[in-house]
């Protein structure tokens, strides 16, 4: 008899905890439809001044700015973006194992690395696995500014500028669609050209006012909308992987609870049985 | 047939517009630019003001840019604006409105960084009158 009370008391704690996790389904879901808009509303402008980028990291200028030259690596530079809040599945541990992968390739050729990291479970990742961090930004709403993300990577940039960081990588999800993230690095400067235009004569721009002016606006622009993009991206990426994480858990709770009431009935019936049994017995004894 | 070149004008927010054009007539840093199709490789700041495009078959539409960037090439031309709107979208009202309390604020405030913050928005809030102006002529 104990035993049929010890599973009803474990079904109804995993009744808790599916209403939990269906609870945090629902949130996750109305939560992405608004960050898929904002990362939607902000893909055009981020796709298509990298391909201007492109372009102009392929002329032939005349002038060549600090971020589009090339030099000799002795230090890199990544900018990771993950969440802050766990429950979604492997989405950030996906993400950090394949940026420690990258990095373990640049300190296998005694080149060092710097992190700029944003969002906590990063900064908690580097935390216990080492690793140099530059700087660390966190608890981003979940309508970033740029303002908020700016501190963070003006650290890296400046590096750059000053030689101490040769190479910066930004590493993030991209949402491809609501089943599927893929943790994607890219590198971020020195500029890359598009591989796609023809390279067969030299070209170049004709600058309105001087070429340097408007580069260094150009490329200040490309570089906030990058890492903004990544940031909102990652944002809609979180919350369409703690649906499916959530989800899978309601759905698992449902299979353990059906599976712990059949168990409790079979119990039940037994006991049942049993007592009938008992009773018929005596009944024929007397 | 005239020949035609793609163009597409991106704000931070959005898409504003994309397709194939005749010409482009844009305020660059440097002055009023008028771009066909086959246009050598160009780089420009553009300033507050009105974007017009000629559409293929001759029909106009005009569009504000808040500033940005534009680049040309060959086969397309692509404005990066801070923010855009078609000319029909803007709200006038509001327009003059934030034009009036532009210039009070420069009358009333004189420290330096709000100066340069409210002469920016007034040249804007300019820019976007004159762009409903332009647009109104050129619908009459």
């Amino acid at each position: 008899m104990a035993n049929t009370k010890e599973l009803r008391t474990q079904i109804g704690s995993i009744k808790n905890t599916q209403k939990i996790t269906s609870a945090m389904e629902m949130v996750a879901a109305s939560k992405m439809r608004k960050a898929q808009d904002r990362m939607a509303r902000g893909r055009p402008y981020s796709d298509h001044i990298r391909a201007v980028i492109g372009h102009v990291a392929n002329a032939s200028a005349e002038y060549r700015h600090k971020f589009m030259m090339e030099r000799e690596i002795s230090r890199v530079g990544y900018i990771i973006v993950t969440t802050d809040r766990g429950l979604c599945g492997g989405l950030n541990v996906n993400l950090l194992k394949r940026a420690v992968m990258d990095i373990k390739t640049w300190t296998d050729q005694d080149i060092e690395v710097d992190l700029c990291l944003i969002g906590n479970k990063a900064t908690q990742f580097f935390r216990s696995y080492g690793g140099n961090v530059a700087a660390a930004s966190s608890h981003t709403s979940e309508e970033p500014a740029m303002s908020d993300l700016i501190g963070s990577i003006k650290v890296m940039l400046d590096a750059f500028e000053e030689g101490r960081v040769d190479k910066i990588f930004l590493a993030n999800n991209v949402f491809v669609n609501t089943m599927t993230q893929q943790p994607t690095i890219r590198q971020l400067v020195p500029l890359l050209p598009d591989d796609e235009s023809d390279h067969r004569y030299p070209w170049d721009y004709i600058y309105e006012p001087e070429a340097k002016v408007l580069m260094d606006g150009l490329i200040e622009r490309f570089i906030e909308s990058q890492v903004y993009q990544a940031v909102v991206e990652n944002g809609a990426c979180e919350q369409a992987a703690k649906m499916i994480a959530m989800k899978n858990a309601t759905d698992n709770a449902g299979d353990l609870i059906d599976e712990l009431s059949l168990v409790m009935n079979n119990v039940r019936q037994a006991a049942i049985t049993q007592e009938l049994a008992e009773i018929v017995g005596g009944a024929a004894a007397v | 047939m005239a020949s035609t070149v793609h163009c597409s004008i991106v704000s931070a927010e959005k898409e504003i517009f994309s397709g194939l054009v005749e010409m482009v007539v844009a305020n660059a840093t440097e002055g009023e630019l008028g771009i066909l199709p086959g246009h050598t490789p160009l780089l420009s700041g553009v300033k507050p003001g009105p974007v017009r495009l000629v559409l293929e078959g001759g029909q106009e539409e005009v569009f504000f840019a808040s500033g940005g960037f534009i680049e040309v090439q060959p086969t397309a031309i692509t404005i990066l604006a801070d923010t855009a709107l078609r000319a029909d979208d803007i709200d006038e009202a509001a327009a003059r409105e934030a034009q009036e309390k532009a210039e009070r604020e420069l009358v009333d405030n004189r420290s330096e960084i709000e100066y340069g913050r409210v002469q920016s928005d007034l040249a804007e809030q300019a820019a976007m009158l004159r762009t409903i102006r332009k647009h109104r002529e050129r619908k009459r």
